[in-house]
């Protein structure tokens, strides 16, 4: 017997994706691009922190100073919070790229291990991200 | 019959088979193992971070061989990433050839920057 469920063909982004619930490994699959794409963006801010923190002792507690108590106008927590999205989509793209490379080294490309791979690997970041962030923001 | 028509070919296509999947996983795994190697290094420091023990990291010669390479792949990674998202979501050639320059621009700055911060230390 067949069940009446709502299909999609040819989704539209903005009408049909609002409903559109994705399973764990879709999100796994959406945010993997989108870290990537982060990081891309943010490379020229990535490279700053590390020209910063390796040219001088002087430039390097400048760089400590900035997160610190800010820098110009950009507010400390500011640098501190992009620098969390970086620590997020830097975790993401880690753990989501291993979960490929397992599944491409055992061949475990079940339904079930495919489900319980990308709750792990959503778990493991957003865990890692909260804790690394806490140290961040000085919580301990 | 495939079509073979020259004129008809998508030039800002991907050209791949399994090259740039392979390269893909490949670099992935390099830049992983360079990530520990740094991590490692990191928590195996007794006491704070000085600059003296971040600059020591990767002013060691074997690391800026490593280094090099992890720069390389990382570029390459991002090249095939990148350029995958603007063939999924860019339809118009002239436009995507127009971001696969700009892609290309963009990753060799970076690249050139990253090397200058490596040689000077």
């Amino acid at each position: 017997m067949t069940t009446n469920r709502k299909t999609f063909r040819n989704i539209n982004a903005l009408t049909d994706l609002p409903s559109y619930r994705l399973p764990a490994a879709g999100w796994v699959s959406i945010l993997h691009r989108i870290s990537g794409a982060v990081m891309f963006i943010l490379l020229p801010f990535i490279l700053w922190i590390f020209d910063r923190s390796l040219t001088s002792e002087l430039s390097y507690e400048g760089l400590t100073a900035s997160f610190a108590q800010g820098m110009g106008v950009v507010p400390g927590a500011a640098l501190k919070l992009v620098a969390l999205v970086l620590l997020w989509a830097f975790l993401h793209h880690l753990f989501a790229g291993v979960r490929h490379l397992i599944m491409d080294a055992t061949h475990r490309v079940t339904k079930g291990f495919g489900r319980s791979s990308a709750q792990a690997t959503l778990v493991l970041s957003l865990a890692l991200t909260a804790l690394l962030g806490a140290k961040l923001f000085g919580l301990y | 019959m495939t079509q073979t028509n020259p004129t008809q070919r998508v030039v800002v296509g991907a050209h791949y088979g399994l090259r740039d999947w392979l390269a893909q996983r490949v670099t992935a795994a390099l830049m992983t193992l360079f990530t520990l190697l740094v991590l490692v290094q990191v928590l195996l420091t007794p006491g704070p971070i000085t600059y003296g023990v971040w600059a020591g990291i990767f002013a060691a010669g074997w690391m800026k061989f490593f280094i090099f390479a992890e720069v390389v792949a990382l570029i390459y990674h991002v090249w095939v990433g990148m350029r995958d998202i603007w063939m999924d979501y860019v339809k118009p050639q002239g436009v995507r050839l127009g971001l696969h320059a700009l892609t290309m621009v963009w990753l060799a700055g970076c690249a050139g920057w990253t090397l200058q911060v490596l040689w000077r230390i």
